[in-house]
C-alpha cells in the first residue's frame, strides 16, 4: 500500500516523533509493506460481526467515593527531569 | 436580510464527589501544587484507572432530572492528544457511546416557556492546569499542576435550539439550577466548577441549512456568555453583510475588549484518535440502579416555581428567586408551614434576606413570626426589619427581642382610643379645618398620635381611629 | 540428586530445602550473585542486578525462618522479574532509553505478591524494549544471547527472563506476554513458560504494551515450578479493572494428575505451510505421541481464521500501544532531550531520542491504524477479526480439552539474522499470537532439541481459566520428554 512521504510526516506529528529523513523514508516503505500484508484482513466479510473492544466480558468494577491520599508528593516529583518547587516546568509552546 | 443566529453550548460541570473518577485522590480545591495526586492521576508507567461509582451516580441522576435516555452499557475512549496538563497523553472521555443521550431543559422566557434539546452527556475526567512562569509574556517555561488531573466531569451537550443571547443565559442557568439541586455540582463558573463553551452561526431568517460555525471559549460567567455571543452574532452578521464568508475556527472572548479574538496558534488539525479504552470495561447501568437514583431526584426548580406560584398564589417572578436556591424555597415553604396568613409577604421577606437564609442564621420561624406580627398589626414594617437584625446579632428569638424591646405596636383600638382623644383635644383649630374640608390634615393627627406614642402605635388602626372620632374630612 | 549444584535445583526444590534449614537464602543468593557475575557479561540477561539489595533480603528471610516466621512458599528463594514490573526504589527501565533512570513510586502487584511469597529480589531481566521484540535484540541496554548458544537470540521480547532461567541466574522468573514473550523466548530457551488467561494476573504496575493483550507470567524449569509461580502471582487485583475475581486453584496439584480421556486437538493450520521447521514439527510430534501413550486422545479441530491473526495483532498492538506510549514525553519523568526550543520540540526530539527503532515503528503504525479515516479499515476491521478468532477456539474447545501446537516455527535464530525485515521478525510469533488475540491461557514446555542441538518448545492451549489442564497436559509431556532444562553451555 502506498503510503507518502506527507502521510508519514503527518502521524509523526501526531505521535510526537521527529524523524530524519532517512528514517521517514525508511518508514514509508516499512509501513507501506506492513499495510500491504494486512490488508488481507480485507478478504474477510466482517460486516455482521461485533468489534472485540474489551478483552473481558464483564461491566467495569467500581471504587467507592472514599478519599485515600498517596501521601508521598515526592516520590512523584523525584523523577522529573526539570521542576521548580513542586512543579513540573516545561518549555513553552512556541507560537508561529 | 434579516439574520437568525443559531447557538449551542456545551458545558463541562465538575462533580461534587469527594475523590477523583478514576483514583482515590482528593478532589478539594486549593491544594498546594501536585499535593492532591497519586501515580494512577500522574500518568505514571503501568498504572490503571479504577470508575468513581459516585461520579457515575451523579451522571445518571443528571440525565434522569433532564429526561435523557440513560444507556445500558456505555464506554469509555481514549481521547488522544499531548498536552503538559494531561499526565497520560489521552484524556479518559466517552465517545460513541455515552452515559445518556436525547433529553430537555425547559426554560422560560417573556413570551412563554421553551424545550431546549439536549443531544448528550457523557462522562470524562478533568486535565491539569498549566501556569505560566513569571508574568510576563516572555517567559520561557510553563509549570504544571497535576491536582486537577482526573476530577471527574460531566459534558452536557445542547442541541443547537437557542436563538438569541438572553436564551443561552437561561439555559445555562437553568441547568447550573438543576444540578445545583441535584448536588451533584457548585455550578460556580467564576471558579471553573461550571464552564461553558459556544457554537455559534448565523443564517439568514428562513434558511434551514445552519451557517458557518465558530466556537467560543474563555466565557467565565454567565453574564459573560451573554456578551460573547451578542457580540459573536454582530460580528458574524456583519462579516457576512460586508460579502466576506464566516470561517470556522476557535474564538476566545476577551471580557476587558468586549470582543472575540481568533486563536493565534495555528490550529493542528485535531486527530483525536477515539479508541475504546482497553483498560475500562463497559459501564453497565441497570434498570433496578437507573429506578433507584430516579427516586432520588428533588422536585426540580421548573417544578417547584410552577408549585409555589399555584399553591401559594405568589407571581411566578417570586417563586423563580426561590426556586434559584432549593434551601430558600424549602425555607420558604417551613416559614408558611407556620404562619400561612400572607404568602406574598413571606415571599418577600424571604427575597429580602436570602443570603441570610442561605447562610443558615435565619430559622422559618422566625420570619413566620415576623410576617404574622405585621399582619396581624402587632408590629410595624419598620419594627419587622429591625427585629430580624437584631435577631441576626443576637440569635434570640424574635418575640422576645421584640418584646424586651418594647417593639409591639399600639393596634389595640381601646388603647389608642386615650392617645388619639388626648391629641384631638390639644389641636382643636385642625379638627375644625379637617372637619371643614381639609382632608389633608389626617396626615397631621397621624403624626401626632405616633408622637404621642413614640411611635409605637399602628398607623392604620390611627387612621381608623381618627377617622371613627373626626370623620372623613369633609363635610359629613 | 546429591550431586545436583544449587543454582540448577528447581525452584520447588530450592523452596524445600530452605524451609528444611539444609540452606540458607544467604548461601543461596550468594551462589547465584557469583553466578550471575560471571555468566551475566556473556549472556546480558539482567539489566540491574541488585546484590545488596538481594543479600539483605537473604538474611531477613533467614531471620524470619530461625523464628519460625517464613512468609510464603518462595521463602528465601532468588528470583528475577522482567525489567517491566515497578519496584519502588528500584530503577525500571522497560528495556528502554526513555525510562534509563526512572524509579517508580509504587511496587507493582506481581512484585508485591512475589515479596510477600518470601522471593529474594536478584534483579531486573532483560527485554525488548516496551516488550516490542521477538527475539530481546531492540534493548537499549544491548543484545540478550541465548545461553543454548551465545550467538543466537533467546527469543522475545521477555528473553532476559528466558535466558536467566536457561542459564539458572535464576529459580524462576516472572515475564509479560502480549503476542508471545513469554512463551516463545521460553521455547527458545528450553523452559517452561505460561501466559495465563487473560485478567488472571494484575497488570497493576506491569508497564502497559497492548492493554487488552498483556499478561505476566511464570517462566521455569519446570512445569511444576511455574504451577507454583503461577498460583503466588495470580489473584483478583481491585486496582486493575480487568482484573477477574475468580479464585485461584491448585495449580500444583494438576501437575501430576493423569492424561488419561484427555481431548488433545491439533488445529491443522498450525501444521500447514512451509514456515514450521521440520525439526520442530518432529518434535510436537513427539509431544503428541508422549500425550497418547499415557490415554490422551487426539482430535482434529480447524482454527479456520489462524493465518489472520498475525495482521489483526499488527494493528491492534500496536494501536493500544502507540496510545500507552504517548505518556513518554519528557515531562514528568524519563529521558528528556536537550536544548530543543518549545514545548513541542522537547516532546518529538525526546522521544525521537528515547525510543528505538521497533518502539518507533510501532507507534507510527499504531498512529496511522487509529488515525482519521483509517479507523474502520484498520483497528476497526482488526476489532471485528478479532472476535471471528475468539469464536474459532470456542468452537474448537467444544471439542477438545487441550490444544497442540509448535511454540515457535523454528528454534533460535541468529542474532541479526531478522531485524531487516519487519515482517518477518514477526512472523515469529505466528503460533502465539492467536491465543492473545482470544485471551485464552497458553503454556509452552520443551519437547525436543533440533538436530543441532536448540530447545524446541511445545504449545498447550486451553479454555479461558483452565490453566490446570495445562499444566496437567505439560506434567504428562515432560515426565515423558526429558530436555536438559539448564543450558548445557552454562552448565
Amino acid at each position: 500500500m502506498a503510503i507518502t512521504r506527507e502521510e508519514v510526516l503527518h502521524v509523526s506529528r501526531l505521535a510526537r516523533l521527529s524523524l530524519s529523513d532517512a528514517e521517514a523514508e525508511r518508514l514509508r516503505e516499512q509501513l507501506g509493506n506492513l499495510l500491504d500484508y494486512m490488508k488481507q484482513l480485507d478478504r474477510l466479510d466482517t460486516r455482521d460481526v461485533v468489534p472485540t473492544s474489551h478483552a473481558v466480558e464483564m461491566g467495569t468494577p467500581f471504587r467507592e467515593d472514599v478519599v485515600h491520599p498517596f501521601g508521598d508528593r515526592e516520590a512523584l516529583l523525584k523523577n522529573a527531569p526539570d521542576r521548580e518547587g513542586d512543579f513540573f516546568r516545561v518549555p513553552r509552546i512556541i507560537e508561529d | 436580510m434579516e439574520f437568525e443566529a443559531v447557538i449551542g453550548l456545551e458545558v463541562h460541570a465538575q462533580l461534587a464527589t469527594e475523590s477523583k473518577i478514576f483514583c482515590a485522590c482528593s478532589t478539594k480545591f486549593g491544594a498546594s501544587p501536585n499535593e492532591n495526586t497519586c501515580p494512577v492521576c500522574t500518568g505514571m508507567p503501568g498504572v490503571l484507572p479504577v470508575l468513581n461509582r459516585k461520579a457515575v451516580e451523579y451522571t445518571v441522576r443528571t440525565a434522569l432530572a433532564t429526561s435523557c435516555k440513560v444507556q445500558r452499557r456505555s464506554v469509555f475512549a481514549r481521547k488522544n492528544y499531548f498536552y503538559p496538563d494531561l499526565p497520560k497523553a489521552y484524556q479518559i472521555s466517552q465517545y460513541e457511546l455515552p452515559v445518556a443521550l436525547g433529553g430537555h431543559v425547559d426554560i422560560e422566557l417573556d413570551g412563554g416557556t421553551k424545550r431546549i434539546g439536549i443531544t448528550r452527556i457523557h462522562m470524562e475526567e478533568d486535565a491539569g492546569k498549566l501556569v505560566h512562569e513569571g508574568e510576563f509574556a516572555g517567559a520561557q517555561a510553563s509549570l504544571a499542576d497535576l491536582n486537577r488531573c482526573s476530577v471527574p466531569l460531566m459534558e452536557i451537550v445542547s442541541e443547537p435550539d437557542l436563538r438569541t443571547p438572553e436564551e443561552g443565559g437561561a439555559y445555562l442557568r437553568r441547568l447550573r439550577d438543576i444540578l445545583v439541586y441535584l448536588e451533584v455540582c457548585d455550578g460556580n463558573m467564576e471558579e471553573g466548577s461550571f464552564r461553558c463553551d459556544a457554537n455559534v452561526s448565523v443564517r439568514p431568517k428562513g434558511q434551514k441549512e445552519f451557517g458557518t460555525k465558530a466556537e467560543l471559549k474563555n466565557m467565565n460567567s454567565f453574564r459573560n456568555v451573554e456578551k460573547a455571543l451578542e457580540y459573536e452574532i454582530r460580528r458574524q452578521i456583519e462579516v457576512i453583510e460586508d460579502g466576506g464568508r464566516v470561517v470556522q475556527e476557535t474564538r476566545l472572548w476577551d471580557a476587558g475588549a468586549g470582543v472575540t479574538v481568533a486563536m493565534r496558534r495555528k490550529e493542528e488539525a485535531h486527530d483525536y484518535r477515539y479508541f475504546p479504552d482497553p483498560d475500562l470495561l463497559p459501564l453497565i447501568v441497570e434498570d433496578a440502579w437507573i429506578e433507584d437514583l430516579r427516586k432520588t431526584i428533588p422536585e426540580l426548580p421548573a417544578e417547584k416555581v410552577a408549585r409555589l406560584a399555584a399553591r401559594y398564589g405568589i407571581p411566578k417572578y417570586d417563586a423563580g428567586i426561590l426556586a434559584s436556591a432549593r434551601a430558600l424555597a424549602d425555607f420558604f415553604e417551613a416559614s408558611v408551614a407556620h404562619y400561612a396568613g400572607s404568602p406574598k409577604t413571606t415571599a418577600n421577606e424571604c427575597v429580602h434576606w436570602k443570603d441570610a437564609i442561605l447562610a443558615g442564621r435565619l430559622s422559618p420561624e422566625t420570619i413566620a413570626h415576623a410576617v404574622e406580627d405585621r399582619e396581624t398589626g402587632a408590629i410595624s414594617a419598620t419594627a419587622s426589619k429591625k427585629l430580624v437584625e437584631l435577631v441576626l446579632e443576637t440569635g434570640k428569638p424574635i418575640r422576645t427581642l421584640r418584646d424586651e424591646k418594647g417593639l409591639t405596636q399600639l393596634s389595640d383600638t381601646s388603647a389608642l382610643d386615650a392617645i388619639v382623644d388626648k391629641v384631638v383635644a390639644a389641636s382643636p383649630k385642625e379638627v375644625e379645618s379637617y372637619r371643614n374640608g381639609k382632608a389633608g390634615l389626617l396626615s397631621f393627627f397621624v403624626g401626632q398620635v405616633m408622637k404621642e406614642s413614640r411611635g409605637k402605635a399602628n398607623p392604620k388602626v390611627v387612621q381608623e381611629v381618627l377617622r371613627k372620632k373626626l370623620g372623613d374630612g369633609g363635610p359629613s | 540428586m546429591e550431586n545436583v549444584p544449587v543454582h540448577q535445583w528447581s525452584l520447588l526444590e530450592a523452596a524445600r530445602r530452605v524451609r528444611e534449614k539444609e540452606i540458607s537464602s544467604r548461601e543461596l543468593t550468594k551462589a547465584l550473585l557469583a553466578r550471575i557475575e560471571v555468566l551475566n557479561p556473556k549472556i546480558n540477561a539482567y539489566i540491574t542486578v541488585l546484590p545488596e539489595r538481594a543479600m539483605a533480603q537473604a538474611a531477613a528471610c533467614d531471620e524470619e525462618l530461625a523464628r519460625g516466621a517464613p512468609r510464603g512458599p518462595l521463602h528465601g528463594v532468588p528470583v528475577g522479574l522482567k525489567d517491566i514490573f515497578c519496584i519502588r526504589g528500584v530503577r525500571t527501565t522497560c528495556g528502554s532509553r526513555i525510562l534509563h533512570n526512572f524509579d517508580p513510586p509504587y511496587d507493582a502487584a506481581v512484585t508485591t505478591k512475589v515479596l510477600a511469597a518470601g522471593a529474594v529480589l536478584l534483579g531486573k531481566q532483560n527485554m525488548d524494549e516496551f516488550a516490542m521484540g521477538s527475539s530481546t535484540e531492540t534493548s537499549h541496554f544491548g543484545v540478550t544471547r541465548n545461553p543454548w548458544d551465545l550467538s543466537r537470540i533467546p527469543g522475545g521480547s521477555s528473553g532476559g527472563t528466558a535466558a536467566a532461567v536457561s542459564a539458572a541466574m535464576c529459580f524462576a522468573g516472572v515475564g509479560t506476554d502480549t503476542g508471545g514473550s513469554i512463551r516463545q523466548p521460553a521455547s527458545l530457551c528450553g523452559v517452561v513458560g505460561v501466559k495465563p488467561t487473560y485478567g488472571r494476573v494484575s497488570r497493576y504496575g506491569m508497564v502497559a504494551f497492548a492493554s487488552s493483550l498483556d499478561q505476566g507470567g511464570p517462566i521455569t524449569r519446570t512445569v511444576a515450578d511455574s504451577a507454583r509461580m503461577l498460583s503466588v502471582i495470580a489473584g483478583y487485583d481491585r486496582r486493575d479493572s480487568t482484573s477477574v475475581d475468580l479464585p485461584v486453584p491448585d495449580y500444583l496439584a494438576a501437575v501430576d494428575k493423569p492424561v488419561k480421556g484427555l481431548r488433545v486437538g491439533l488445529p491443522r493450520e498450525y501444521f500447514e505451510g512451509d514456515g514450521l521447521d521440520p525439526a520442530v514439527r518432529a518434535a510436537v510430534e513427539k509431544a503428541l505421541k508422549a500425550l497418547t501413550d499415557q490415554g490422551a486422545t487426539p482430535v482434529e479441530v480447524s482454527l479456520p481464521h489462524t493465518s489472520f491473526a498475525l495482521s489483526a495483532y499488527y494493528l491492534i498492538a500496536p494501536a493500544e500501544a502507540s496510545s500507552n506510549l504517548a505518556r513518554y514525553d519528557g515531562v514528568r519523568y524519563g529521558y528528556r532531550s536537550e536544548g530543543a526550543s518549545g514545548l513541542i520540540e522537547m516532546m518529538s526530539k525526546t522521544r525521537a531520542e528515547g525510543f528505538g527503532a521497533e518502539v518507533k515503528r510501532r507507534i507510527m503504525i499504531g498512529t496511522y491504524a487509529l488515525s482519521a479515516g483509517y479507523y474502520e479499515a484498520f483497528y476497526g476491521k482488526a476489532q471485528k477479526v478479532r472476535t471471528l478468532i475468539r469464536g474459532d477456539f470456542a468452537k474448537a474447545f467444544g471439542k477438545a480439552d487441550v490444544l497442540l501446537t509448535p511454540t515457535a516455527p523454528t528454534p533460535a535464530f541468529r542474532i541479526g539474522e531478522k531485524t531487516d525485515d519487519p515482517l518477518t521478525m514477526y512472523l515469529s510469533d505466528i503460533f502465539t499470537i492467536p491465543c492473545n488475540l482470544a485471551g485464552i491461557p497458553g503454556l509452552s514446555v520443551p519437547c525436543g532439541l533440533s538436530a543441532s542441538g536448540l530447545p524446541i518448545g511445545a504449545q498447550l492451549l486451553s479454555d479461558h481459566f483452565r490453566e490446570e489442564t495445562l499444566f496437567t497436559a505439560a506434567g504428562a509431556i515432560e515426565r515423558a520428554v526429558p530436555v536438559p532444562r539448564v543450558a548445557p553451555l552454562t552448565g
